[in-house]
């Protein structure tokens, strides 16, 4: 309970922080406005902050969830099929080195303005790390524990059911964890390279103008937004695997 | 004396790599009577593992032969083997019990009726009462505990058991060689043993089988005829000396 509290506090600590840094530096509204401007910025109808907040949500966990789904699907296909991961293994981690902001006006051309290339880009960044910390958890089977199933004339469904998969669990959690930071990245941007609504195109609108409040009340919204997103993913860890095995 | 249990004649086994073949066992022949503990002991290198495996029909061997089971005692290598390593290996997301009950699952037996016989063997094992935790919860000589009754679930013929103590701090070895003793008495299974530690070798073993290494080869068998149940004051008795004296003198350490 002291550790909750004493997170709250330090959180606490920088908003008065921020406060007083405005106040007493007298920062002009439009370098940095004060946590209580930025409260009334969500006070502008123009801004339309709920279309916008339920734009991004969607485009974070949308891409989120594919790139889990699919990612997950990819590295079983590569634990049961050993060639199939020698061939597209190597090919993977040379096109996770193609820094994938790169690939927005491409994927602009190929899904059009709107949510879906947006939904595209999340994926895109937070596939990989799913993908490759999947498939190592899978590969992580002690020998002996193998040699144990043998003796028993166990089947390979029963090793995967009952010692693979459950054994792979905390470092799909790893990646994904990771991948929950990257996904609002990559909505984010998607939105600054080419789209008419959610938050990231929001920020952009409020540039023009100056209104410093709105775009930090945006970064806020996102920033909640990707971490209501991770304390889901947080909550499903706790929920399905067993204290020890959490990787750290 | 009737039949066998365990029967190795002539086994030899040859690592191949490219180049150089490496003679893991050359000629291992010996007799294992129901219900014996039988001690492997050897330096590392010396094949022990590779022996237990064979018997364990994980690993082909390049020649002569080996059989288990007899007439009276028949054999069934998917359900009559259960195996205990150095290490527990216990699933970490598995409560204690239902590590136990891992082999019952994977061999299709009746769950109801395992889940009890799991209840007893931990009580079996001592760990009555750790039925509900998880292997972290428990200390390394616990979650070994807890693997040979792992071993003991579909109720095997034959035990397997490669340095299971191996990792554990001296005092907890010395515990658990007693506990298994008594395990064994009151279990009547077969136990076939690999360690390198000689004094664990005579203090365990109805017979001691001293394998060298380099030329990795079966040097002595030889059977120890201390009373049971066994006192650790016998480690001190001039006849235990004796038996690990000899062991000593065949691994070139006198």
């Amino acid at each position: 309970m002291q550790r909750y509290g004493l997170a709250v506090l330090s959180h606490l600590a920088l908003i008065v922080a921020w406060y007083l840094f405005v106040k007493l530096g007298e920062v002009p509204k439009f370098v940095m406005p004060s946590p209580y401007d930025t409260i009334q910025a969500l006070l502008v109808p123009n801004y339309r902050w709920l279309e916008n907040i339920v734009v991004t949500t969607t485009e974070i966990f949308g891409g989120y969830i594919l790139a889990v789904v699919i990612g997950i699907w990819i590295a079983l296909l590569f634990s049961w099929f050993r060639g199939l991961e020698m061939a597209a293994m190597p090919l993977l981690v040379s096109l996770n080195m193609i820094p994938k902001v790169a690939l927005g006006p491409l994927i602009i051309v190929w899904f059009s303005y709107g949510i879906r290339p947006n939904i595209m880009m999340a994926f895109a960044i937070c596939f990989f790390p799913i993908v490759l910390t999947t498939a190592r958890g899978l590969r992580e089977v002690e020998p002996d524990l193998l040699d144990l199933v043998r003796t028993l004339k166990g089947s390979r469904w029963q090793v995967f059911t009952k010692i693979q998969l459950p054994g792979a669990l905390p470092y799909i959690f790893s990646g994904m964890k990771v991948a929950a930071i990257l996904a609002v990245a990559g909505a984010i941007v998607g939105e600054f390279l080419g789209s008419d609504r959610g938050l990231g195109y929001l920020m952009l609108q409020v540039q023009v103008t100056l209104d410093t409040a709105a775009m930090f009340m945006a970064v806020i919204l996102i920033t909640l937004i990707g971490m209501v997103l991770y304390g889901l993913v947080l909550a499903l860890e706790r929920a399905l695997v067993v204290r020890d095995a959490r990787l750290q | 004396m009737g039949e066998p249990f365990i029967h190795l004649a002539g086994v030899q086994k040859i690592y191949r790599t490219r180049g150089t073949d490496f003679l893991a066992i050359s000629e291992a022949s010996f007799d294992v009577e129901p219900g014996e503990l039988v001690s492997l002991v050897g330096p590392s290198g010396c094949g022990k593992t590779t022996l237990l495996k064979i018997l364990a029909g994980l690993h082909p061997y390049d020649s002569g032969q080996v059989t288990i089971g007899s007439r009276s005692q028949p054999f069934d290598p998917s359900r009559d083997i259960g195996m205990v390593f150095q290490q527990p290996l216990l699933l970490k997301w598995r409560r204690i019990i239902d590590n136990v009950l891992l082999p019952a699952e994977i061999l299709g037996l009746p769950m109801a009726r395992s889940r009890d016989r799991a209840r007893d063997l931990l009580a079996l094992v001592g760990l009555a009462g750790n039925e509900a935790k998880y292997p972290y919860e428990l200390s390394g000589g616990m979650q070994q505990r807890a693997a040979i009754a792992r071993a003991l679930i579909h109720d095997p013929k034959l035990i397997l058991m490669d340095e299971p103590f191996g990792a554990l701090d001296a005092l907890t070895r010395e515990k658990m060689n007693i506990e298994l003793l008594r395990i064994w008495q009151e279990a009547k299974k077969t136990i076939v043993f690999v360690t390198h530690g000689i004094t664990e070798a005579v203090f365990l073993g109805t017979r001691v089988i001293v394998l060298t290494a380099g030329p990795a080869r079966m040097a002595d068998n030889f059977l120890v005829e201390l009373p049971h149940p066994r006192t650790l004051e016998m480690k001190t008795s001039e006849k235990f000396g004796e038996y690990t004296r000899r062991i000593y003198r065949l691994l070139g350490m006198e």
